[in-house]
């Protein structure tokens, strides 16, 4: 915790948490990285549905998908559904 | 527009924005946060969640960080219903006094499996027989993983926890899980159902089904956890998927006390040769290594006869062969 927040302590009895997580990387937790084979992608998005960290995009404008490294954990959830196995997981 | 009418595309889940936001703290592969996710995808307007204690109210809330993009409370550890009883009164009074314009505020509470089949079963039986307006969303990971992997209610027969540990004296938790939902069942709600994140379109309908019933409505959804199971990470949606597929979780839902199979289970039923045997559910699960060992046969054995009876109970109470 950096100064600028207050400690448990000074802060009112129903304490508010007022930063989104979206400024909380945690995409350097991994060991292995997602590569997707655009070839292979059918754009099911199933890999969207599940991925637990929200790591996953589906752009509209670019009618593709898109991982978000900043938060990729690395648990190769989207590589284990993909039904086209377009997804490998790469050592870092 | 009713959750029956409700056609939905993986696409318009995509692009629909996340309510619950990434840069949480949960370990990789956490399905808990899979069902989170899916289940916020399924809010119809205005929703405010309140969550007890538990691996997903910890990893989402670390001061001063948030990843709730709605209006969510921290509640004790037994007392998610009660949190929801109040804030759905306030809501009401609020609403009769003219300090709110909104039409309707949707009010979810979410537990973990010792904070509802354990502590919070109290809360929620109140809270149920008072007939507060809420969805009591139960995510299932069957153990108090947030302290540190402690044997709960909601812990299945033979699984290997800290306090069921799997040695010579004996081989994991010896009692069997609680049938929840049927208890939930036994207090006249109109709106009660299991689902499993695998089958995502099912869990999202049965979420918006929940929040549309005008009482309280209770979702079971079964949620693997790879850190306390002992699993691989990559494995956590599959597992949810080998649930259902051998029977150790069917999906179902019960509207006034109704039970009819969701269609993941029904085909089960329709086509029983496709049931598959409960090792290929528990092999790979390390709570549930010691169960391959020759002398705990019997073990193995028993998983699947008490599997077996549980599905033939719930097949007799869907008026099904
Ligand atoms: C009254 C009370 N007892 C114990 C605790 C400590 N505690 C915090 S979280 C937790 C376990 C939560 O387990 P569960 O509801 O299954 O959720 P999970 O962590 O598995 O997601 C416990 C025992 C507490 N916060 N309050
Ligand atoms: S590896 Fe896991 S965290 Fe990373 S994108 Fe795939 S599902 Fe998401
Ligand atoms: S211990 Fe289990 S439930 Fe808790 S954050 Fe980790 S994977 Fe999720």
């Amino acid at each position: 915790m950096t100064s600028k927040y207050k400690g448990w302590k000074e802060i009112a009895p129903a304490g508010v948490c007022s930063k989104s997580s979206r400024t909380f990387l945690t995409g350097d937790w991994k060991t292995y990285t997602p590569i997707l084979d655009l070839e292979k992608c059918i754009r099911c998005l199933i890999c969207v549905m599940f991925c637990p960290d929200g790591a996953i995009i589906w752009v509209p404008d670019k009618k593709d998908i898109e991982f978000d490294m900043s938060f990729c954990k690395g648990c190769g959830i989207c590589a284990n559904e993909c039904p086209t196995k377009a997804i490998e997981m790469k050592l870092e | 527009m009713t959750a029956k009418e409700w056609k939905f595309t993986s696409k318009d889940i995509a692009n629909k924005p996340d309510l619950f936001l990434s840069g949480h703290r949960a370990c990789a592969g956490c399905a808990p946060a899979t069902v989170l996710k899916l289940v916020m995808k399924a809010t119809r307007g205005p929703t405010i969640v309140t969550e007890a204690t538990g691996c997903m109210e910890v990893v989402s809330s670390i001061y001063p960080y948030t990843s709730w993009a709605t209006p969510w409370l921290h509640t004790a550890f037994e007392t998610a219903a009660a949190n929801a009883s109040g804030i759905e009164a306030a809501l009401k009074i609020m609403k009769k006094k003219g300090r709110i314009s909104k039409e309707h505020v949707d009010v979810i509470a979410i537990a973990g499996d010792g904070g509802t089949f354990d502590i919070g079963l109290q809360a929620l039986s109140g809270a149920v027989e008072r007939g507060h307006d809420f969805l009591f969303l139960l995510y299932d990971n069957e153990a108090y993983m947030n302290t540190g992997i402690q044997r709960s209610g909601g812990t299945p027969h033979g699984a290997a926890t800290t306090t069921s540990p799997a040695g010579r004296a004996v081989p994991g938790k010896l009692e069997y899980k609680k049938p929840l939902a049927d208890i939930m069942i036994a207090h006249d709600m109109e709106y009660v159902a299991t689902a499993s994140p695998y089958y995502w379109r099912d869990l999202i309908t049965k979420v918006r089904k929940g929040l549309e019933v005008e009482g309280p409505a209770f979702l079971h959804v079964f949620a693997p956890c790879p850190r306390g199971w002992r699993s691989n990470p990559a494995k956590s949606i599959e597992y949810s998927k080998l649930a259902v597929e051998t029977c150790v979780f069917p999906v179902w839902e019960a509207v006034n006390g109704e039970y009819k199979l969701s269609i993941p289970s029904k085909v089960l039923s329709l086509a029983p040769q496709r049931k598959k045997p409960v090792s290929d559910y528990l092999k790979g699960q390390g709570r549930f290594r010691h169960m391959f060992k020759p002398e705990n046969k019997a073990l193995l054995e028993e998983v699947q006869r008490i599997t077996d009876k549980r599905w033939q109970k719930l097949l007799k109470k869907c008026n099904l062969p």
